[in-house]
């Protein structure tokens, strides 16, 4: 939109930062380019103005840029593309599709090589819902086209402020994405629609009419968040752990096993062999749901430790604005962001560069409000046709030391709903999901009623009591009757909090089994049984526990089902 | 010609600072002293202000000793002549053959793109039960053997070097001890693989800034054979927690902000940026990373080790000359030990939660509580499967170490005592014994 571009001229390089000397004018993040020796274009954002001198991240390598090179500004933010064919792509952390530079560029990423995010030539069925003369606000919907699973909505850009008539639409056929589609007019110009549109990332789209409190459970199908520490659509949680405690081992069971919509996961600054999985798997397992496969309703942001640190950054902002644009359709997001320490620890990179007075640990005294700013683009909102359509958001956590004191877990903890502490000592047990039961938390509503979750919540706590006690005074100095407490609670983790997310069948533990599940559970926790001494109750509890384990690993509602559940009533009826 | 420099206008650590245009970022210059010659990388630009990291150090250079930039960055010789020969942290011969020019290319290159990348699928056998049964080593993998300084983690590493089927060995020696430094070349030499291995080495007596090249310079190699000569390379780096340091050092003396106990804040991305090296590709060939982290007063919360086991796929603990079972981890072995025998995957995680109640059976022990049955059982346990997987000299095949798995479990407990699936018990649980 602007005509007139203007330069500037390189004056200093620290690793990825470069001070720029302009003369006319700068936009305070605005994407700028600097043009290398042999006319690649880096691309980078302003972050700081002082005098005529502005100092801009570049989103690449800066090995071999040399002073007064040539920057130029482009006048716009940094921005995403928003159509369709978002689904199944695989972005990096400023929407370039990875498998198209691949194409181009071999085995490594190549500076300076960037690429359309969405597909020129590809045609959508378009089907006009809006008809000319229709007065329509930013986010209503024009038309529609088929993308996948999904009515995907053609909207008024989210950009266009007040009111606009339509003058013009086209007719139903298939188009590419820069055909335009309709023309609109608020009275002062005229502006054509077509089904593309772009949006800066790091502004909440806001085209709703109001937020509302998530209350639907959001089914992860994994025993131990459903029913004890749940999530709500349109709520956000958090799962803080050390390394090695299984954070994205269950990240990966929630991308899968959700019963959401449409999920965004976004690997920001970890490994790349994670996302492999992801993209090698994903277009071969199916969608139970749906029965499509997987990919069809995923989106998958991949910046990872090793690619730029300042596109790290960026990335969060990408993959929360991709799920903003779903869920104006009217659709459920998760957002799972793998992990915000490394973006943390990005904008503390970049501070450090600025020399920023550092806050506690060296990250930025801003810190807090950037966590909380990200986290708040979740919710459940009303949009304006009525619908309804929400974001919940996920973040991992990566404390420095499994620290839960550090700013990072700190800065998250204010503003989530539903906190999965995972912890070392139960993934060193091998008892995974390692979430801790005794230090998580939730806000939200589970599939059980409260007063039953309670009661289990009890023999976890007394369990735990009754087993310090034991480290102290021994099983001899026990009572049979306490000693019952600490098996029941031992048992409740064995077969309920405890589940194997690579097993099909235990992996993936829908609602309804978990309340029929749930109700057998608490049919042994709140059963009195007489045991002669200690070694008859634990061999009992033994034998009860692989009766459960094995009903566990049975399909619902199966035969076999039906012969274990068997087996557990008859184990009970002896005592 | 390019032009020479006399002008030093500063020397704080081992960075100096002179007035000079049109220079590169990243680029390679010679400062010419009357202690000798030494090359410099330029790591910051201000305006005409260009500032150096002098690989050889800066003691004994003077304000009008002589700057020549050279116009490139810090490369390599990517040719198979590489394999045999052993080289400084900067690239200079260490074993007296010539110095090598062909084919050279910039080190520290760009990451692989992630589309590139496939889902690990060997498993690198290595002898050790504690890594082939419980955490199994998988090609393409990056993996620290974290320890303490006095612990035999190079004669470890060496050992999975020789016995591993890889084609070619990179090994980066950081502040190595010279005495280790002899150590793998004379182990590589017995098991004569030393035709086979290229060496980066920087000992404890080189300058520190060399160290810093060492991990680069490493990988660089690696990606050239994996690339170009479709080998499987292992990368052999010990010890990261120097590299950690130097980098520590430069970033101080740079008056950057330190972020935890004086690390710089981009510590993280720094050991990223060479573990991601690790890489298996669909139709080229691949490198796996094996790395030693020794952890500052064995705390495993101090920042090098704490950022690395974010970055890595899963670490050994060497602790008293064994592999620790609990921490110890490979996040890969989900990868391939569904496809070794189908009770791999029941046995270790059955072994291990064993184990660890051998540990707390065996703290009830020292606080003189009674023992009842069920913990004598333990106690049994526990030693047989100290002496049985534990121990580093234990050196058999997978299938061996899984029947003795079973064997173990088969004379300490009652199938139904484990808690292992009543379908997996049918088939593996030994018979022989109550026949006989």
């Amino acid at each position: 939109m602007n005509e007139k571009k203007f330069t500037g001229r390189v004056t200093g390089i620290n690793s990825n930062m470069l001070s720029v000397a302009f003369s006319e004018r700068v936009i305070q993040n605005e994407v700028a380019y600097v043009v290398t020796d042999d006319g690649a274009r880096l691309k980078s954002e302003v972050i700081r103005v002082r005098g005529q001198e502005a100092d801009i991240q570049v989103f690449e390598n800066t090995g071999g840029l040399k002073v007064g090179d040539v920057v130029e500004f482009s006048g716009e933010l940094l921005s995403v593309e928003l159509g369709p064919g978002l689904l199944t792509q695989v972005y990096d952390g400023l929407q370039n599709p990875l498998p198209e530079l691949a194409r181009q560029a071999g085995y490594f990423l190549k500076r300076g090589l960037y690429v359309y995010p969405l597909d020129r030539e590809k045609l959508w069925d378009y089907t006009p819902v809006a008809a000319a003369g229709a007065e329509l606000s930013a986010g209503d919907t024009v038309g529609t086209v088929p993308e996948g699973i999904f009515t995907h909505k053609i909207m008024l850009p989210f950009s266009w402020h007040g009111k606009w008539k339509l003058t013009r639409v086209c007719e139903a056929g298939a188009f590419n994405i820069n055909h335009v589609v309709a023309t609109a007019s608020n009275g002062q110009e005229e502006r054509d629609i077509t089904m593309v549109q772009t949006w800066p990332v790091k502004v909440p789209i806001s085209c709703y009419r109001e937020k509302l409190l998530p209350v639907e459970p959001l089914v992860t199908q994994v025993r131990v968040i459903d029913t004890f520490f749940p999530v709500a659509k349109g709520g956000t949680f958090c799962t803080p752990g050390p390394f090695g405690a299984g954070k994205t081992v269950l990240q990966h069971a929630l991308s899968q096993r959700s019963e959401v919509d449409v999920v965004i996961i976004a690997a920001c600054g970890e490994r790349a062999g994670e996302v492999v999985e992801i993209l090698r798997e994903f277009p071969y397992l199916p969608d139970p749901r749906t029965g499509q496969n997987l990919i069809d309703r995923t989106i998958i942001i991949c910046n990872t430790s090793s690619m730029p640190v300042a596109a790290r950054e960026a990335s969060i902002y990408t993959s929360v604005t991709l799920a903003e644009y779903y869920r104006q359709m009217g659709l459920s997001v998760l957002l799972l962001a793998d992990s915000t320490s490394r973006w943390a620890q990005a904008l503390r990179e970049v501070s450090g560069r600025l020399e920023e007075i550092p806050g506690e640990e060296a990250f930025p005294a801003y810190l807090e409000t950037l966590v909380a700013g990200f986290y708040e683009r979740a919710g459940l909102v009303q949009l304006n046709d009525g619908e309804q359509g929400s974001i919940t958001i996920c973040g991992a956590v990566s404390p420095a030391g499994g620290n839960f004191e550090e700013p990072v877990t700190q800065a998250t903890l204010k503003v989530v709903g539903s906190f999965l502490a995972l912890s070392r000592d139960r993934a060193n047990a091998r008892r995974y999901p390692a979430i801790h039961p005794l230090e998580s938390w939730s806000k939200y509503q589970s599939l059980v009623p409260e007063r039953i979750i309670t009661k289990a919540r009890l023999f976890l706590r007394e369990g735990n009591e009754v087993n310090q006690m034991m480290k102290v005074v021994g099983e001899e100095g026990t009572p049979t009757s306490d000693f019952v407490v600490y098996l029941k609670s031992e048992f409740i983790d064995a077969v309920y909090l405890q589940q194997n997310t690579f097993d099909q069948v235990d992996g993936a533990c829908g609602a309804e089994r978990q309340k029929y599940t749930f109700a057998k559970l608490v049919q042994v926790l709140e059963k009195k049984f007489d045991f002669v001494d200690k070694d008859e109750a634990r061999s009992y509890f033994l034998h009860l526990r692989q009766a459960f384990i094995d009903w566990n690993y049975a399909p619902w509602d199966s035969e076999e089902f039906r012969k274990a559940e068997a087996a557990i009533d008859a184990t009970l009826a002896k005592k | 010609m390019r032009k020479i420099y006399h002008r030093i206008i500063q020397i704080s650590g081992n960075v100096i600072t002179i007035e000079a245009e049109n220079v590169a970022n990243g680029e390679l210059a010679e400062v010419r002293s009357d202690r000798g010659v030494s090359l410099a990388q330029v790591i910051r630009l201000n305006h005409n202000r260009v500032s150096l990291q002098v690989f050889a150090g800066s003691r004994g250079i003077s304000t009008d000793s002589e700057v020549r930039f050279l116009g490139r960055p810090m490369r390599v010789s990517a040719s198979e002549a590489l394999l045999g020969r052993i080289f400084t942290g900067n690239g200079s011969p260490r074993d007296n053959g010539p110095q090598l020019s062909d084919n050279m290319i910039d080190i520290g290159g760009p990451p692989v793109n992630p589309a590139n990348r496939i889902i690990p699928r060997n498993m690198i056998r290595t002898g050790v039960p504690m890594i082939d049964v419980f955490n199994t080593l998988v090609e393409s993998q990056k993996l620290p053997i974290f320890s303490v300084a006095g612990e035999s983690y190079n004669q470890l590493l060496a050992r999975i070097a020789m016995q591993a089927e890889v084609d070619v060995i990179v090994l980066g020696g950081m502040g190595l001890k010279y005495d280790d430094y002899l150590y793998f070349k004379n182990t590589l030499d017995d098991h004569g693989a030393l035709s086979r291995t290229v060496m980066f080495i920087h000992t404890a007596a080189d300058p520190t800034v060399e160290c810093l090249l060492v991990p680069d310079m490493a990988l660089a190699a690696a990606e050239y054979f994996a690339t170009e000569h479709n080998k499987r390379v292992l990368v052999l780096l010990s010890d990261m927690t120097n590299f950690c340091d130097s980098l520590k050092e430069i970033a101080i003396t740079m008056e950057q902000i330190p972020s935890n106990r004086g690390y710089p804040g981009d510590l993280y991305s720094q050991l990223a940026a060479r573990y991601e090296k690790a890489v298996d590709f669909e139709d080229a060939g691949s490198i796996t990373i094996l790395a030693v982290t020794t952890m500052p007063g064995d705390d495993v919360t101090h920042p090098v080790p704490d950022n690395t086991g974010y970055i890595t796929e899963g670490q050994f603990y060497l602790v008293h000359g064994r592999i620790e079972p609990f921490g110890s981890l490979s996040r890969l072995k989900q990868q391939v030990n569904d496809k070794t025998r189908a009770d791999h995957r029941t046995l270790m995680d059955t072994m291990i939660r064993l184990y660890a109640e051998y540990k707390e059976a065996l703290e009830k022990q020292s606080m003189g509580f009674r023992m009842s049955d069920w913990d004598q059982k333990l106690l049994k346990y526990g030693e047989m499967f100290e002496d049985r997987m534990m121990d580093l000299s234990v050196n058999i095949p997978l299938e061996e170490a899984l029947d003795l798995g079973w064997k173990t479990l088969s004379e300490c407990f009652e199938p139904a005592e484990t808690g292992i699936k009543s379908e997996m018990v049918r088939s593996f649980w030994p018979k022989a014994e109550s026949a006989e």
